[in-house]
């Protein structure tokens, strides 16, 4: 099958990639880019696993075609950080001990930058909402949404 | 079939169009092939994982600029490529089309609402669609283009049944026009699902219009309980004219059961759902009702779910 030549930012970078029609982000993320922080869970949007920005908004790499983001910029759990220094949001999750197998983390991280973004003093019930295509198998969120709070809290400060 | 949702295994040929003029033209061209349109993917491309489609041309219209858009000067004009989450950042559908709001809130989650258009909604056809119960209460019309013609059509006449809707293959959904909502108008959308993110065990939308103390005009729509989005047409008749007490909602929940057409399925029962629409009518009136008066109309602060 024809490969699409694609252009896009990938964590600041430009990138070139041939892709074929029927490629997935996540895919095209993971075996090409080898970004294996972005977590292939469910595969039909229910688990938000695979959350990472396109042009800065939450979007769903496992049901995103790969030619679809010519032209865009993404941004994954590896771009976060300056360097060595960890995103804040990063930092308050390993200090709130917000991961326990941590396969949900990458994504639940993207979700909570954005959640801060649209409102950065949010309620718990607001977190709980805002959070809810994100899921976690181990934790039961209680230190997640400990972090976000935290984060929150710092940031105001 | 044993399913692989890592990857999509069906081949097909990309095809993105810029402008919506040449869209039709491909539809026109491509009609007698296996074609589908792709906006958002969050249905398409779950089904294509799923289900064996056998696809061989994906028409992916979100790079047509000119349908992304949103219009709220004389009632509201939404584009086909406008993601859910662009939409209820207008202030007015919030205070004005408060269902719709309330609708597109329910939607799965932020990622989803970010992808998932409301033509993307419409044109996929599931009887557990959010936002069509709520565009229908509100007399809400589909533009449908094709390179031959243009026809607009009233939302609630657009479905044939689950995943099926009148449109022909070369026929895209443009454009969704609602009208502006007369005053002392209150509405509301109820969802029941298993958790906040699923799909619609059931679903229902109502708008009430106030004249004086009576009830002037009253819409109800429900979803998730027969084979399209279905209005209670008897139940509407039965509270138009008259004072939404407390009594007459409550005769009206006891016979709305009758205007539905559940059936088991994975995600509840028909006997769940019949028990269902009777609390949610008493909720949805209620609290439409309410918000006829303007006092009790959402405030831009607060949040809608």
């Amino acid at each position: 099958m024809r490969k699409i030549p694609i252009k896009f930012t990938i964590n600041g970078q430009q990138k070139e990639a041939l892709v074929q029609s029927n490629e997935l982000l996540i895919n095209l993320l993971r075996d090409e880019l080898y970004l294996t922080g972005t977590k292939y869970g469910c595969g039909i949007g229910e688990c938000g696993a695979c959350t990472v920005f396109v042009d800065d908004e939450l979007v769903l790499a496992c049901l995103t075609l790969a030619v679809t983001v010519d032209g865009k910029e993404i941004t994954t759990i590896e771009g976060l950080a300056k360097g060595k220094e960890l995103h804040p949001m990063q930092v308050s999750f390993l200090k709130n001990a917000a991961v326990q197998c941590g396969f949900c983390t990458p994504g639940m991280i993207m979700t909570a930058i954005s959640l801060m973004k649209e409102n950065p003093d949010p309620s718990e019930e607001e977190i709980r909402e805002y959070m809810r295509g994100n899921i976690c198998r181990c934790t039961g969120y209680t230190q997640i949404i400990k972090a976000i709070k935290e984060y929150a809290h710092n940031m105001k400060a | 079939m044993h399913t692989n949702t890592r990857i999509l295994a069906n081949k097909f040929e990309y095809l993105d169009p810029k402008s919506l003029s040449e869209a039709l033209n491909i539809l026109d061209e491509y009609q007698k092939k296996n074609i589908k349109i792709l906006a958002g993917g969050t249905d398409l491309l779950v089904k294509m994982k799923t289900i064996e489609l056998n696809i061989d041309y994906l028409l992916y219209i979100k790079e047509i600029a000119e349908l992304n858009f949103i219009n709220t000067s004389n009632g509201l004009s939404i584009g086909a490529t406008i993601p859910f989450s662009h939409i209820i950042k207008e202030d007015k559908i919030k205070t004005e089309y408060t269902a719709l709001y309330e609708a597109i809130q329910a939607i799965a989650a932020p990622a989803i609402r970010n992808m998932g258009t409301v033509a993307g909604n419409i044109g996929n056809a599931s009887p557990a669609a959010d936002t069509v119960p709520a565009l229908i209460v509100f007399d809400a019309q589909v533009l449908i283009e094709s390179k031959q013609s243009k026809r607009t059509l009233f939302l609630k006449d657009l479905f044939l049944g689950p995943g099926k809707t009148v449109l022909r293959n070369d026929e895209l959904i443009t454009r969704i026009e609602v009208p502006e909502v007369k005053p002392n108008t209150g509405s509301a959308f109820i969802k029941k699902s298993r958790v906040k993110a699923d799909l619609a065990k059931i679903n229902l939308a109502v708008a009430v219009q106030r004249k004086g103390q009576n009830c002037e005009n009253c819409k109800i729509a429900f979803g998730s309980v027969a084979a399209t989005v279905v209005r209670a047409e008897n139940t509407e008749k039965l509270l138009e004219g008259k004072a939404l007490t407390e009594e007459l909602i409550s005769k009206a929940a006891q016979g709305v059961a009758d205007e539905i057409k559940p059936i088991d399925d994975i995600r509840s029962t028909a006997e769940y759902r019949i028990a269902m629409s009777r609390e949610m009518l008493q909720d949805a009136l209620s609290l439409a009702w309410a918000r006829t008066y303007s006092e009790a109309k959402p405030n831009l602060k607060g949040g809608g779910e």
